[in-house]
């Protein structure tokens, strides 16, 4: 399980997760502020959908009921230049 | 019933904080409860940043003494990670005149408790941040010892700490009243069942108004939305956090390589909404690429909200109020992570009966029936 990486951004392993599962740790959430899952250039935009089935799995919640993290803005990156010659230019 | 010597409302930092400093002076049956998860509210939302320049003596003296606990606290809470407390330094440059002279007011300050700060050149500011764009400053200061720490590891080694002493910690737990009886605390009512208690730490961040309001007190606290976002992570070209309050930003390279930067806004109206703006975006990516220009080159991937709890002086209100056993570690104002070490061990001094380490009589909420406010003048 240790080579099976389910978020590719923040290099977090099947054994990983189910790490912090057994420690109840069992929120999206919260596993995502202890060790940076769904943080990285993606933001979750691929790993997500995978980590909602793990968790359900390995808890036994009905995957419809697992809690998916907050989605946030920006939709994908943008640099700060750009943003900031979009808004000098408006 | 459940019975309770303490309930804590709020497990953000400040409520582990003095939960674990509680049950480290020997006292049992602490409950700490939280509507949420671990680190869901303003602590884990902050800037991550840790500072002792400061303009009033009192947050000067929090601030050391929180820092010095944070360069040991993982021996101290026997943590097995890491909080990843990285000390080099706040950079806070002045745009004006009159806050140059400020900056030298505050340095004096905080030298004579002991923090070593010190005025530096544009110049030096140079050495210490290359390519800080210094035709937009009149002056700097620099602490080598502030700096930065990971705020869900602070609160988790402060939980587990804490959880091995024996604090209950009820998650997902909603507060909603306290029951009262000739004007003392009788219990706790949550949406999880009730504990029988007469004392109350209201260390609820920003909904700490709203916990007062349960005991009858109309606290002098209001909360507001405050922004962030943090970019994709690079190699290490920055050190220091830099700030400036007249331009209204800081600025940070995490321990990861991510630059993590936030700004208020005067414009925002107090309340509970959280949710992230494209006003906050347009004006961050202004204020970065003038002062730090190559910041500029970064991608942003998230910006979130967090609540600061503020007060008319922008210092916390700490302790006993006319409510006996209803103890107040709120109002922070955007500091309360840095502060958090100190806010744990005072607190607990108070409800212990014991002496105070720092002599907080100042920040009690009484200063505001007496008028007599120290106005914190270094905040964004």
């Amino acid at each position: 399980m240790e080579n099976i990486i389910i978020c590719r951004c923040s290099d977090i392993s099947l054994k990983d997760i189910q790490d912090f599962i057994d420690n109840g740790v069992t929120e999206i959430e919260e596993i995502k502020r202890f060790s940076r899952l769904g943080m990285g250039p993606c933001q979750g935009r691929t790993c997500m959908q995978l980590i909602g089935r793990i968790v359900s799995n390995l808890t036994g919640t009905p995957v419809g009921e697992i809690k998916t993290h907050t989605v946030r803005p920006p939709v994908s990156g943008v640099t700060l230049s750009q943003i900031a010659r979009g808004t000098e230019n408006e | 019933m459940n019975k309770a010597n303490v309930v804590i409302i709020g497990a953000g930092v400040s409520g582990c904080a003095i939960a674990y400093n509680l049950a480290n002076k020997g006292m049992k049956d602490i409950v700490v409860i939280d509507k949420s998860y671990l680190t869901s509210g303003a602590t884990g939302r902050c800037g991550a940043g840790v500072r002792q320049q400061w303009g009033t003596e009192m947050n000067c003296r929090i601030a050391k003494g929180s820092i010095d606990f944070f360069e040991t606290a993982n021996e101290t809470l026997g943590y097995d990670g890491d909080i990843e407390f990285k000390q080099e330094g706040y950079l806070l440059c002045a745009s004006t005149d009159k806050e140059v002279e400020q900056f030298k007011k505050n340095v004096e300050l905080q030298n004579s408790v002991g923090i070593p700060s010190r005025i530096v050149s544009l110049d030096e500011a140079r050495e210490i941040v290359p390519y800080l764009n210094t035709d937009i400053l009149k002056g700097a200061t620099f602490c080598p010892t502030d700096g930065h720490l990971n705020p869900f590891l602070v609160t988790d080694a402060y939980f587990q700490a804490a959880e091995r002493l024996g604090v209950k910690f009820m998650m997902n737990t909603l507060v909603t009243g306290i029951e009262m009886e000739d004007g003392k605390i009788k219990k706790v009512i949550t949406n999880n069942g009730e504990i029988e208690t007469d004392q109350v730490v209201n260390a609820a961040g920003g909904y700490s108004r709203e916990v007062g309001e349960m005991v009858g007190l109309d606290l002098p606290v209001f909360s507001e939305n405050h922004e962030i976002l943090v970019t994709e992570p690079v190699d290490k070209i920055q050190g220091p956090m830099v700030m400036s309050f007249s331009l209204n930003i800081y600025c940070q390279q995490t321990p990861h390589g991510s630059f993590i930067m936030g700004r208020g806004d005067k414009e925002k109206t107090p309340g509970h909404n959280i949710e992230s703006t494209w006003q906050f975006l347009d004006k961050m990516a202004l204020t970065v690429t003038n002062l730090l220009p190559p910041v500029g080159n970064l991608r942003v991937v998230r910006q979130w909200g967090g609540s600061y709890n503020i007060t008319p002086d922008k210092q916390p209100i700490y302790g006993k109020c006319d409510v006996p056993g209803f103890f107040l570690a709120i109002g922070f104002s955007g500091h309360g992570f840095m502060f958090a070490p100190m806010t744990g061990l005072l607190i607990a001094e108070q409800i212990m009966g014991e002496p105070n380490t720092i002599d907080i009589s100042k920040l009690s909420v009484d200063r505001f029936k007496t008028g007599e406010l120290f106005l914190e003048p270094s905040v964004v």
